[in-house]
């Protein structure tokens, strides 16, 4: 046999890794990656604490502040929930869609973030179909920016709120979060992780925690690399093996607006990774159903899971409202005196 | 025009093996003499105004710098650039000599818009070399007529910003190219594996969420292409390969060579310095086609120009306005300016850091690219070759400012990098097109 060994590359002194060219807002929240896991336990605290306070009391944490939620794309979980979020706390928001506002006619993304900053909105909770809008957003207004979900990048207030589902269930009580919070726990993600931000924002959030991540599904929704992505990830094409390990398992939907031209058989992709009442029951009888919704019913999960008792999709909906008063409240409040950081 | 003699300065001409003290005399647009320090007398017996003097001690004096791969926006997109101000950009950059591409709106495929190119009213500062379109419209579907593009003054073919994709042109390119001596430069993108694609597929594009260019998709066709010249068994063809940018087109090109084959490859800055890692928070000053790439191939850029088999080190200035670069990633235009930083980036990594001898950077920027596109008498200060000059301070070290840039865009991403070399003077055709002294 030859030798296999590697030619020895010669070394060279490379330019520095790049800076990142503007401030981030300390109130922003773009990426999973910008808290720390001091920031994650404090907005699990008073995600808690928010949930449980008297209606009247905190409708006066944010009392007249102004919040803009900025819509490119269609949603009702999480428009409503930011928007449901921001009153509570006695916020006023107004709602800009791409559909009903000048965008139509052309207004570049920088001039509405502009636009809406001289209107008086102290932060953008924005909503995007391509991935790093929030970034050009935060270079050009200096106001919080909330990523609602951008292009197929990342989606940080669906992982925090994922998070607070798992731990409500497998760590009861547990907000104050370390390193090894979630060790010898296994989550599965299943199907199409490709154009998936949440699976992209949990890929960061949940081995940060110990987790371990398995992601299944077929490789033009998974590619192999996936697995080079970070440490704690991996790739487990059988369901059935994915599932017989896993506390957790959150099921995605296939992005057919995302598609850009793949093919994938739809019959072929339910015999292998639909969750049935039957597969759930053969291998992971006790792990917890999520999804991020929206639930196409009959294609990755079946009625029958979707409504049945390991299903958590409602409780993960409900928390989404608890998690994302946290970050309103943050966006509003950090920095400021007597604000609790 | 006043005779020009630069005194005092160290002259290094590469394609002449000269590497020493040296006076060079410039007269009526051409190099009149070049002799040891003092001897060239300012009056030296001949009529006629006396020649202004240029003290270069201290500095390099070497040939004006030859970029052959650069996009002055003219026709159509003046708000970018245009031909005036992408060649003072140029002459600040040390460059006299600039080979543009037909890209333009319209596409330059005809020898109308080839000659309105190079006409006196655009007012270039040094000299603009147009490369034509390989097909009409750029369309990759039907070959212009090379004999009549090359007698308006085009130096090459190319659909550059899109590739040659059908077999059946490419072919027809390379033998009708070949028949009247002009090269093909091919921009290698298999476009049917990129589409909706805007940086390297890896693992950093799929957890930015952006959809990949794979390096097979340049590498694809520059296999096809060698594949193609060497069917065509064309001793006169020429095929160059554009912005080359991974390890894989690196090693097709190598194997070409050692064939035999007249296959030729240009690097620019970017795709030696830079990776993937720098489109970081969506960068749109990192976006550009081919894009940056991994680390291993970057490496390889390194090592290909360190072992001699690139050819040249080419910027494909690619201007573009503030507003247009200043939207989402994948709405952004592809392209960087480079005219202003080539030299200092290239003296200051290629030579410094990586050891190349000064002599064979220059090289690298004049003397190689001019005989890949036969400028003759460019890229050379021998007696007889057109006067462009480039005077510098090869140890002076200075900071890029894009706000300074003499282009009329500013996408780069060398904004505040440190630069080694500082340009003195651009002298092109024996006028001088930029002084800093």
């Amino acid at each position: 046999m030859h030798s296999t060994a590697p030619v020895a590359r010669r070394q060279f002194p490379t330019p520095p890794a790049p800076a990142s060219r503007f401030p981030l807002h300390p109130g922003s929240l773009l990426s999973v990656a910008d808290l720390s896991l001091a920031d994650i336990s404090h907005l699990l605290g008073r995600a808690t604490v928010l949930e449980n306070q008297d209606a009247l009391t905190r409708d006066r944490i944010l009392a007249k502040r102004r919040v803009a939620l900025l819509f490119y794309e269609s949603s009702t979980r999480t428009r409503t929930s930011f928007e449901l979020a921001a009153k509570a706390l006695g916020a006023d928001t107004t709602l800009v869609s791409s559909l009903s506002s000048s965008i139509e006619k052309g207004e570049s993304l920088k001039d509405t973030g502009l636009t809406l900053g001289a209107l008086g909105a102290e932060a953008i909770i924005l909503r995007h179909n391509w991935s790093g809008a929030p970034w050009l957003l935060q270079s050009q207004a200096r106001l919080p920016v909330l990523n609602a979900g951008d292009g197929m990048h990342e989606h940080p207030t669906q992982a925090l709120l994922d998070l607070r589902t798992i731990l409500a269930h497998l760590r009861p009580g547990v907000e104050t979060v370390t390193q090894e919070t979630l060790a010898g726990v296994t989550i599965t993600i299943v199907g199409d992780i490709l154009h998936s931000r949440v699976a992209r924002s949990n890929m960061l959030l949940l081995p940060r925690l110990g987790a371990r991540v398995l992601l299944s599904g077929p490789r033009e929704l998974l590619p192999d690399m996936a697995a080079q992505t970070g440490p704690g990830i991996e790739v487990e094409r059988n369901l059935e093996t994915a599932l017989g390990q896993s506390e957790a398992v959150m099921m995605l939907r296939i992005q057919a607006e995302r598609l850009a031209g793949l093919h994938v058989d739809l019959e072929t992709y339910k015999a292998n990774y639909q969750l049935t009442g039957q597969r759930l029951a053969a291998a992971a009888a006790k792990a917890i159903v999520m999804h991020p919704g929206p639930i196409i019913r009959g294609l990755e999960v079946t009625a029958g899971v979707a409504d049945g008792p390991q299903s958590v999709i409602l409780e993960q909906v409900r928390n989404g409202v608890a998690i994302r008063m946290a970050v309103v409240e943050r966006a509003l409040t950090v920095g400021q005196k007597g604000a609790c950081t | 025009m006043n005779p020009l003699l630069i005194r005092g300065g160290h002259l290094i001409d590469p394609g002449a093996g000269i590497d020493g003290l040296h006076d060079i005399l410039l007269k009526d647009g051409r190099v009149a003499e070049v002799a040891g320090p003092g001897r060239i007398k300012p009056a030296n017996g001949a009529s006629g105004p006396d020649p202004q003097l240029i003290d270069a001690t201290g500095l390099i004096v070497a040939p004006g710098l030859v970029d052959i791969h650069v996009h002055l926006r003219e026709p159509g997109q003046g708000h970018k650039e245009t031909i005036a101000t992408g060649t003072r950009a140029a002459a600040a950059g040390g460059f006299t000599s600039v080979a543009a591409m037909p890209n333009t709106r319209p596409v330059n495929d005809s020898p109308e818009i080839t000659r309105w190119m190079q006409a006196a009213e655009r007012g270039a500062s040094i000299r603009v070399f147009p490369i034509a379109a390989a097909t009409r419209g750029s369309r990759g579907e039907a070959i212009n007529d090379y004999e009549a593009l090359k007698s308006a003054g085009a130096v090459a073919v190319t659909d550059d910003g899109a590739p040659i994709l059908k077999d059946s042109i490419m072919r027809e390119t390379l033998a009708a190219a070949a028949r009247v001596g002009l090269s093909v430069i091919q921009h290698a993108e298999d476009t049917r594996l990129t589409e909706g694609a805007s940086m390297n597929a890896g693992p950093m594009a799929f957890m930015l969420g952006l959809r990949g260019m794979s390096s097979w998709a340049e590498s694809g066709i520059v296999e096809r292409d060698i594949r193609l010249i060497t069917e065509l068994g064309d001793a006169r063809a020429h095929l160059h390969v554009a912005h080359t940018s991974t390890a894989a087109a690196i090693a097709a090109v190598r194997q070409a060579r050692r064939n035999g084959l007249r296959v030729s490859c240009e690097v620019a800055p970017h795709h030696f310095l830079l990776t993937e890692e720098w489109v970081g928070d969506y960068n749109t000053n990192a976006k550009m086609n081919p894009p940056l790439r991994s680390a291993a191939d970057r490496d390889a850029m390194i090592e290909a120009i360190l072992d001699g088999l690139v050819d040249a080190i080419a910027t494909d200035h690619a201007p573009h306005a503030i507003h247009e670069k200043e939207v989402e990633f994948e709405q952004a235009p592809n392209g960087i300016t480079g005219l202003e930083t080539a030299l200092g980036l290239s003296l200051r990594w290629l030579h410094r850091e990586w050891k190349l001898p000064l002599g064979r950077v220059l090289s690298l920027l004049s003397a190689q690219p001019a005989a890949l596109l036969g400028l003759k008498g460019r890229g050379t200060l021998t007696v007889g070759s057109f006067a462009d000059v480039v005077v510098f301070d090869p140890k002076a070290e200075w900071t890029y400012q894009a706000r300074e840039t003499r282009s009329k865009s500013r996408n780069t991403p060398f904004d505040g990098w440190i630069m080694q070399g500082k340009i003195r003077w651009t002298i092109s055709e024996g006028r001088i097109a930029f002084s800093n002294s």
